[in-house]
């Protein structure tokens, strides 16, 4: 029997976290002096429209070759490359970026293999360069959510299929197109909706009349113009359009896109001939393509590891000390719903989710907007990242944790309750040995999302402030590339040292 | 003695009453088809399903008692270790909820092994032990709670015919030295004739009060024959 105690500190938790979702969001309405679009801002929606729905349709036509080769090739290192998969989730988008224009800038490998043919140089700024970067971001999810897709049906269908002479067209008709079909659209609007509030790529790629997402527009009102009713209108706008594609993705998205088993054994068949040339040919793209820019970054930073900016020192402090505290507290808060959730407060469920209608910088402009008029937005920069760091990551946690909080309740709750354990004696002896490994999981997630974070910290930060990721790109800025690689270098180091360590120690504590 | 009085659970369209009593002591059989409501009784017995009506244990009602206070110790159809605990500490969970053990508490739990036939095995986790071994386990954990009642949900359903006697004649053994009152659900006549002095018969809503075990199968009700398939 949950304490009364332990009902009322995950009641107030989960109406602290609508607060402050809802609460921002109500703060940047309440500040709109006008509520009619400006040129320039309707040319920002449309942009912002025109490229996340670029970003989703690409990533989502890429990631179906790529799947389908995965799911029925097998090679050395397949498992390595689906594990890769993963790591542009936790990649800093700073350092993405970089990479991105040292392969596909000015001066990079595929302009100079352009203008060997004779064609036009690609410009890695404005669209182009933000579609290419979210590819570069989401094709690796979409291609995970894909392959579990494939390893879902059955192999007695395929088996099946082969044995009544199906050829793969058939095959693909009768068996792959239904599963994604009902895939597509769940992917779509995810990779929609990331993109919709990805303001570091936006920020360092995108810019000008013609390249303005909202985020970079309620950022350029807020530190440069001081236009706050703008700036407030446009996170109202913001907020309104990321809250009506979270509904839509959580209506589109089938559950555990980033469970287990993708590496299990499928039963799609493997057609030899020129259809094998085509999927090693889509498998050693997309490896050039997700490999490429990281091995541009390291190439290009490692020489300057030497010679870092002093800077970077205690950029690099206050970003881990920031990520480690808003993992912790992120976790802690997803745990204690999911808790409750199981307990029968079924409402928190909806409460954990949330702040994925209302982007990082939609908060951090809520927040911006009410301690401005008394409080120097810059001595609360730390505190306000870490607390929008850890409610941004809360949602992804929280559906982590709730399936594996249930199952424990389900095996467990009634002889622990027999038992007689309950409060703090359960949570040491049951529930954090059992929940250990996606609780590591989950929070070295949070701690790398946080190290790479640049959006509510440009809002506030100012030089004594600076975190790592918003160092390197000052220091792009500045064109100071070699330094912002190095700088780029350590902060990846950082991030995958986090997770590592938080997963280890998940791993370590999981009860077999 | 252990009092149902007027005992009504309804969970949607499900409905079981029971209105008897068992004295101190005694071995009692629930048996009846599947979904007739065997294990929702004991659930109910152990706090887990609400109902209607009191259940008094010594004239007292367990109604206001949450689970692990209630003079009773129940041994589900499985999960009855954590598998991430060892034995010991599985054991342990009996006497202290927070595993603040003395040396004497781990004296007792040793002693208790040895008296299961698990003698030097604390140390293993549930997942090192044979369904046999888990069954002692469990049961040692019950002897040492040593709780006036002790609640059996099938937990050895799924063991051969000779391990599952061995266990029946271990928890007898067991209700003997503690004077407990024991309540086991199985589906197996043969289990309720070896075990039980009583048997309740649970069938069409109602759990019926308890009959001599010897009586009730030498003349079966028309339900209890359906069942037995006679």
């Amino acid at each position: 029997m949950a304490s009364r105690a332990g009902q009322i500190s995950a009641a107030l938790l989960g109406l602290a976290v609508a607060a402050l979702t809802l609460g921002s969001a109500a703060m940047t309405a309440g500040h709109a002096t006008d509520w009619s679009l400006g040129p320039a801002d309707g040319a920002a929606l449309r942009f912002t429209l025109l490229q996340a729905a670029l970003s989703a349709a690409v990533s989502g036509v890429l990631a179906i070759p790529l799947a389908r080769a995965l799911a029925r090739r097998r090679f050395p290192g397949r498992s390595l490359l689906i594990r890769l998969l993963a790591a542009p989730f936790l990649l800093p988008v700073v350092v993405a970026v970089l990479g991105l224009l040292a392969v596909f800038g000015r001066a990079g490998p595929v302009n100079a293999a352009l203008a060997a043919a004779g064609l036009p140089p690609l410009s890695i700024y404005g669209l182009h360069g933000v579609v290419i970067a979210h590819v570069f971001l989401n094709l690796p999810l979409v291609t995970r959510m894909l392959l579990q897709g494939w390893q879902a049906i059955p192999a007695e269908r395929f088996r099946l299929a082969e044995a009544l002479g199906m050829p793969p067209p058939s095959q693909f008709r009768h068996l792959e197109w239904p599963m994604l079909r009902s895939l597509l659209p769940g992917a779509f609007a995810t990779v929609f909706l990331l993109c919709l509030t990805s303001f570091a790529v936006a920020l360092t790629l995108g810019g000008g009349p013609k390249a303005s997402t909202l985020e970079l527009a309620i950022y350029q009102a807020l530190r440069f113009d001081f236009d706050l009713g703008r700036a407030a209108l446009l996170a109202a706008v913001q907020f309104g359009l990321c809250a009506a594609v979270t509904l839509a993705t959580l209506r589109l998205t089938p559950g555990g896109v980033f469970g287990p088993g993708v590496d299990r054994a499928g039963g799609v068949s493997s057609p030899p001939g020129w259809r094998h040339g085509a999927d090693a040919l889509a498998i050693g793209l997309a490896v050039a393509f997700l490999l490429g820019p990281l091995l541009a970054v390291m190439l290009r930073g490692l020489p300057g590891l030497a010679g870092l900016p002093l800077t970077v020192w205690p950029a690099l402090g206050r970003s881990v000390a920031l990520s480690i505290a808003s993992a912790l507290l992120a976790s802690t808060a997803a745990l204690t719903l999911a808790l409750a959730v199981t307990r029968g407060q079924s409402w928190l469920e909806i409460a954990a989710m949330l702040p994925l209608s209302a982007s990082g910088l939609v908060m951090g402009t809520g927040l911006f907007l009410a301690v401005h008029p008394t409080i120097s937005p810059e001595s609360l920069a730390l505190p306000v990242t870490l607390m929008v760091n850890a409610t941004m990551a809360l949602p992804y946690l929280f559906r982590l944790l709730l399936p594996e909080a249930r199952a424990l309740r389900a095996d467990y709750g009634r002889l622990s309750e027999s038992l007689g354990l309950t409060g703090v004696a359960r949570l040491r002896l049951v529930t954090l040995p059992r929940l250990a490994r996606p609780l590591g999981f989950g929070t070295g997630l949070a701690a790398a999302l946080s190290m790479g974070d640049l959006g509510v910290i440009a809002l506030f930060a100012g030089e004594r402030t600076e975190t790592l990721p918003l160092l390197v790109q000052r220091l792009m800025g500045a064109y100071r590339m070699e330094a912002a690689a190095a700088a780029a270098l350590v902060l990846v180091a950082a991030s995958f040292a986090l997770f590592w360590a938080f997963d280890r120690w998940g791993a370590a504590r999981a009860a077999t | 003695m252990l009092r149902l009085d007027r005992v009504e659970i309804s969970q949607g369209t499900f409905r079981l009453t029971a209105d008897w009593q068992v004295s101190a002591g005694e071995k009692v059989a629930v048996i009846g088809p599947s979904g007739a409501g065997k294990s929702t009784l004991l659930m109910a017995l152990a706090g887990f399903v609400p109902y209607a009506g009191k259940v008094l244990w010594q004239g007292g009602d367990l109604g206001p008692m949450p689970p692990g206070e209630r003079p009773l110790s129940i041994l589900f159809q499985d999960q009855n270790l954590f598998p991430h605990l060892t034995v010991a500490q599985n054991l342990g969970l009996g006497i202290s909820p927070r595993l603040s053990l003395g040396a004497e508490d781990h004296a007792r739990i040793e002693t208790t092994l040895q008296r299961v036939g698990l003698g030097g095995m604390g140390a293993r986790k549930p997942g090192q032990l044979s369904g046999g071994q888990i069954g002692r386990a469990a049961l040692a954990r019950a002897l040492l709670r040593a709780r006036s009642i002790l609640l059996l949900d099938e937990p050895f359903a799924a063991l051969g015919p000779a391990l599952k006697a061995e266990m029946l004649d271990l928890v007898a053994e067991t209700a003997a030295e503690t004077g407990a009152t024991v309540l086991m659900v199985t589906h197996d006549p043969a289990d309720a004739r070896r075990f039980a002095g009583l048997t309740v018969l649970v069938e069409a809503g109602i759990a019926h009060a308890p009959q001599p075990t010897a009586d009730l199968f030498a003349n079966p009700p028309p339900a209890l024959q359906a069942y037995l398939g006679q």
